[in-house]
């Protein structure tokens, strides 16, 4: 009897030390996937011309990434841009300032926020932002836009990530020991005082984290972006042109170019530097919040 | 004192700043909201959710995406359910198996991490590949699998994350009681319910609103499927699609279509927020 309960644990030990290394494994073989999907393209140009020519002729095999990952950089610096100061001010209110029932309406506006798909932001990108930036903004500069934009990619996006943000500061925040927040208050430093010398000095890393983590994610964001962005080829030269960012190329021709390939390798070449930037970029900054997390316990 | 009145005009000043922030998050979300809502009720009618698409559908004649429902539906319950299999034993695995300064949770973790900021295109164009490697066609299976693998890093760090709260002391107790660890299961799946709830809640709410991932593998179509090698519609996809058509009605469906899923997710995340504020209050 005993020995039968025992060999159930051993059993399930077993088991579950599969699952967990198999998933740990997942990552790798994601990696190794996309790498051997890319690498017919990779043999033909060198690593160099891929990501600096901008030739984008895949009937005539040519394939420059320029443009897109140009792309995804403005859209993605615009909505850090947007998104950084509303996140930041609102996580240090609710950490510094607010009293429980404010954090009562803010915190459910902010699961809203998170739980919207990416296809109903692009709903209201197309309703709401696209028409005011055609008719409203884009005059002032420019004869005409359709409104298509890397600004109305960068905002839509900028929204989206307002609840990662916002959750990821308020969790490094709150790693401050109440102690240090005291000894500043009780010297007679006003709250912002301390939230600026006391709260924010002591969270600059996982600050950082976060903002890469935001990063990350507002480069691989795909439906909304693609719905707003335009999808003209050619590198952007103000914010008030189109653009194409790396997902939208990738979820646009997917499909379509299963007959080439060298455009299928090149795809998933685009899948690949999404893949290494946000490997890269969230390794980094968990390992940073993780650390934060550990000095804290 | 004029230190003192800059000291204060400043901290003023921050005061209101940070009030506009978060009058700018409120903005979003009821601009967000009301824009779906006022644009999806106009075009919402009993027949867009109870019919398939008929013939002509998609020059702006009758018929529903009842097929997008059901498509929905059926991928996201199986992947939900696929997902559950997975993650408790990987959470339980984490947390009562391992050590608490364990390296391998350590790196377990961090590649949970990954695979959670991993963006849901990524999931499709790989999941794509591995569908032709083992030839198959956009299918219900092939949607099942991916959004399998993308909702399992979410159900494991939101379960991770209330399990890891979890009072010591129970798990001793009952090994004083002779238990062995398997045994112990039991008290922990109960013990963390809530917390399972909630992410399956979470998990549900990404499964139902991703469209990169489904795009390439579960692909679309106009019929419900029947079985798990044909195509099947979802709602995300049948509210892009339809809005890149350039007739007003067959738009005024992808209105709808982006309502009825807006509904779902909002009725997902509040009964989320009420499992959390319900159980957490009792715990104490």
């Amino acid at each position: 009897m005993i020995r039968k309960r025992i060999v159930k644990d051993k059993l399930a030990h077993g088991v579950m030390l599969a699952m967990t290394l198999l998933s740990i494994v997942f990552v790798v073989v994601m990696a190794v996937g996309l790498y051997v999907k890319s690498a017919p393209v990779l043999e033909n140009r060198s690593l160099w011309s891929l990501i600096s020519s901008s030739q984008w002729k895949p009937m005539k095999g040519e394939f420059g990434f320029l443009p897109f990952i140009v792309g995804s950089l403005w859209v993605t610096f615009l909505a850090i841009l947007i998104s950084f100061p509303i996140s930041l001010l609102t996580a240090v209110y609710l950490t510094e300032y607010a009293r429980p029932v404010v954090r009562k309406f803010v915190f459910p506006a902010l699961d809203i926020l998170a739980a919207l798909p990416s296809v109903i932001y692009g709903v209201w990108g197309m309703l709401v932002i696209v028409p005011w930036i055609s008719d409203k903004v884009a005059r002032h500069f420019v004869d005409f836009s359709s409104g298509y934009t890397v600004l109305a990619a960068g905002i839509v996006l900028g929204v989206m990530v307002i609840p990662l943000l916002v959750s990821l500061f308020i969790e490094v925040f709150s790693s401050v020991p109440a102690e240090l927040r005291e000894a500043s208050l009780s010297l007679g430093a006003t709250r912002w005082q301390t939230a600026k010398k006391v709260v924010l000095r002591k969270t600059l890393a996982g600050m950082l984290a976060a903002t890469v983590l935001a990063i990350s994610r507002a480069m691989g964001e795909t439906i909304a972006v693609l719905m707003v962005c335009g999808c003209v080829i050619g590198i952007p030269s103000n914010i008030l042109e189109p653009c194409y960012p790396i997902p939208a190329l990738i979820a646009n021709n997917y499909g379509e170019m299963l007959s080439m390939p060298l455009y299928e390798s090149a795809l998933m070449f685009a899948a690949l530097i999404l893949f290494v930037v946000v490997l890269v970029f969230n390794l980094l900054s968990r390992i940073i919040l993780y650390r934060i997390e550990r000095s804290e316990a | 004192m004029k230190v003192s009145r800059s000291k204060r005009t400043e901290e003023i000043l921050f005061k209101v700043l940070m009030w506009i922030a978060m009058g700018i998050v409120f903005g979003f979300v009821i601009s967000v909201i009301w824009t779906v809502f006022s644009r999806g009720a106009k075009a919402m009618s009993w027949d867009m959710i109870t019919k398939l698409p008929g013939g002509g559908f998609y020059i702006g004649k009758e018929g529903g995406f009842l097929n997008a429902i059901v498509g929905s539906l059926y991928i996201v319950g199986a992947s939900t359910i696929l997902g559950l299999l997975v993650s408790i034993p990987v959470v339980f695995f984490l947390n009562v198996y391992l050590k608490k300064d364990s390296r391998l949770a350590y790196v377990a973790r961090l590649a949970f991490d990954v695979l959670f900021g991993m963006p849901s295109i990524v999931y499709g164009a790989f999941g794509f590949t591995i569908m032709i490697f083992f030839g198959l066609r956009t299918s219900l299976l092939g949607g099942i699998i991916v959004i399998t693998l993308l909702i399992i890093p979410i159900f494991i760090r939101s379960m991770d994350e209330a399990t890891r709260n979890f009072p010591r002391d129970i798990l001793d107790a009952s090994y004083a009681l002779g238990a062995t660890r398997w045994e112990t299961l039991k008290v922990v799946v109960r013990q963390i319910a809530p917390g399972i709830a909630t992410a399956t809640l979470l998990s549900i709410g990404r499964a139902i609103g991703d469209a990169a991932s489904v795009m390439f593998t579960a692909g679309y179509t106009d019929s419900i499927p029947t079985s798990l090698s044909q195509p099947a519609a979802t709602l995300p996809l049948a509210v892009f699609f339809q809005l890149s058509s350039p007739i007003p009605e067959v738009q005024d469906r992808a209105y709808a279509a982006a309502l009825v899923l807006t509904i779902i997710v909002l009725l997902l995340s509040i009964s989320g927020r009420f499992i959390t504020n319900r159980f957490s209050k009792n715990k104490l």
